[in-house]
């Protein structure tokens, strides 16, 4: 039997620093204040939640990605920056202007033809808000968190990736502290693209690992 | 500061409030999702004319300059959340005592939820309904 995947755990997740996770089923006093914000103004009929959840829909789906896309595509186009990009992703993230607040470690993967990445937050739904935006409702579902530990070949499959028996998977365990991002491969055929055009092709979930990088139209 | 310059995305009027992070093309940068969310409500609120612009303006703008704020701009969003609460006490839509309430109310709801299920506010053990 061969091995198939491997899961980089991280020292907390396997230690006793559940404070760290406690925010999932804690609110932080804004999370609660914007919570509270909204259940008053659903109360008096002052805003549709329909409305909202589109608005930030918006940012979820079309605005935050593309800094992870341009951080992507710039690895794609300048070897030093790709390298930098591996050797302290916080800082050559930082550098094109994407921090987070709470100044979280970023830490790029990196697909190679042989390795395939792919990124969860087991006990919660850690993710790299600042290059991703808002994370995707499956990504916060427990079946993902669970099952892309578990399975991550079968879970690749549901989101139409199947990839070569041979490829390896990791599975990277996002924590508070430290975020993950996957580097997806360059697609064949792209030599003569610019950064912008590059970016077009690397969407979120490329990012996530439950996609790979499309291929120039 | 002027109209965006350019129209391809249609930007809310909310995205020109001062000192707001934006992305090289213009569009806000969220630090959490709680700011999004934050935001959004904002956007629609004014959208629905519920505040004016300048009203908004006044508001956000007395709150990032108390005293005490962060001269790195990293609770930009705390301010943004303290001048919707403002404006919402001054148009009598919700007190200060109703919004902390409430919000103790979810916090002991977040507590009160199994890990892994979604956290709803009839969760909260001394909530009267």
């Amino acid at each position: 039997m061969h091995d198939d995947h491997e899961t980089d755990h991280h020292d907390h997740h396997g230690h006793a620093h559940g404070h760290f996770h406690d925010h999932d089923n804690r609110y932080t006093d804004m999370q609660a204040r914007v919570r509270a914000l909204e259940t008053v103004l659903v109360e008096k009929g002052l805003i549709d939640p329909k409305a909202v959840d589109a608005i930030v829909e918006t940012y979820e789906t079309k605005i935050g990605p593309k800094n992870g896309a341009r951080v992507v595509a710039k690895a794609w186009s300048d070897p030093v920056f790709a390298d930098w990009l591996k050797a302290d992703a916080t800082a050559a993230i930082a550098s094109l202007g994407y921090t987070g607040r709470q100044g979280e470690h970023m830490r790029a993967v990196f697909n190679t033809p042989g390795t395939h990445n792919l990124i969860v937050c087991t006990l919660c739904s850690c993710y790299p808000w600042a290059v991703l935006g808002l994370p995707p409702t499956w990504y916060k579902a427990p079946a993902y968190r669970s099952r892309a530990v578990i399975d991550p070949r079968g879970v690749l499959a549901e989101f139409g990736l199947a990839l070569p028996q041979e490829t390896k998977i990791r599975v990277w365990d996002s924590t508070a502290e430290l975020r993950y991002l996957v580097i997806p491969e360059r697609p064949d055929g792209t030599d003569g693209l610019d950064e912008q055009a590059l970016a077009a092709l690397v969407s979120r979930d490329a990012m996530i690992g439950t996609a790979i990088a499309g291929v120039p139209s | 500061m002027s109209a965006s310059e350019h129209r391809c995305d249609i930007k809310p009027d909310i995205v020109q409030s001062p000192g707001l992070p934006v992305s090289p093309e213009g569009d806000p940068v969220f630090p959490e999702p709680w700011a999004a969310e934050a935001f959004a409500m904002t956007v629609h609120l004014h959208e629905r004319g519920v505040f004016t612009w300048p009203e908004w303006a006044q508001a956000l703008s007395g709150q990032v300059h108390q005293p005490g704020r962060a001269d790195d701009g990293s609770d930009y969003f705390d301010c943004w959340v303290a001048a919707l609460c403002d404006l919402l006490a001054e148009k009598q839509v919700a007190d200060e005592a109703t919004i902390l309430s409430l919000q103790q109310s979810w916090q002991r709801a977040a507590e009160a939820t199994p890990h892994g299920m979604p956290i709803e506010l009839r969760n909260d053990p001394h909530r009267q309904s």
